[in-house]
């Protein structure tokens, strides 16, 4: 099981129904498939930083699931059939996110190394 | 004898720089996970011209640079940034 976050972008004039018809869709399909979705947010509509067909805007939904590829490989084969889906990326975030925690504790330590005993709140605050 | 080197110090004004140290703003402000969402964040190394800011420019090191890099050319795919303006 690995992390991913999708995005995706939906024709800014599609109903509120429409919209949470697809992320009913989407989250059956991650839920079929032994999956989990962890978030799901709905960003609002944005500005498009370039036309996308005739659209200006778009209205952004953040997925957040833990699956497997085959599952995300099927979460995108249904955005790319679905004709209000403008545009989508998928992102795995599970490794990067453990890098980070790594980087943190590692920080965390030198801190604590530093001031040992002298400072104890220099620690907190500084994280 | 007129192409005799001038000793340092005497010639024309020089006008004197004083450049200031540019600092990794990721380094500095602990930001350890660069995400390609946070269009506002990443907008500052991205000018008008919707290009890169080198980091010659932005003092960025060089592995906050790639992970910028990165996150930069996934918010293009989603139009959080612009390829090009205009």
């Amino acid at each position: 099981m690995k992390t991913y976050e999708v995005m995706f972008i939906v024709v800014p004039n599609a109903a509120d129904e429409e919209i949470d018809r697809i992320i009913g869709q989407m989250e059956a399909v991650v839920k079929g498939a032994q999956g989990e979705v962890v978030s799901v947010e709905k960003i609002g509509k944005k500005r498009l930083a370039y036309r996308i067909g005739k659209f200006d805007e778009g209205y952004y939904v953040l997925f957040n699931v833990q699956a497997t590829g085959e599952v995300v490989k099927e979460f995108e084969r249904r955005l790319k059939v679905a004709d209000s889906v403008l545009r989508y990326i998928t992102v795995r975030v599970d490794q990067a996110l453990k890098r980070v925690e790594k980087i943190k504790a590692a920080r965390l330590k030198k801190l604590r190394k530093k001031s040992a005993g002298s400072q104890p709140e220099a620690t907190a605050s500084a994280i | 004898m007129a192409f005799a080197p001038r000793p340092p110090g005497s010639g024309g004004p020089r006008k004197q720089f004083v450049r200031r140290k540019k600092v990794c703003k990721f380094c500095v402000e602990k930001i350890d996970y660069i995400d390609y969402k946070e269009s506002r964040l990443l907008s500052q190394f991205v000018p008008e011209r919707g290009k890169i800011l080198p980091r010659r420019i932005s003092g960025v090191c060089a592995p906050h640079q790639r992970k910028l890099m990165d996150a930069i050319k996934k918010a293009r795919n989603i139009a959080l940034l612009p390829f090009t303006a205009d």
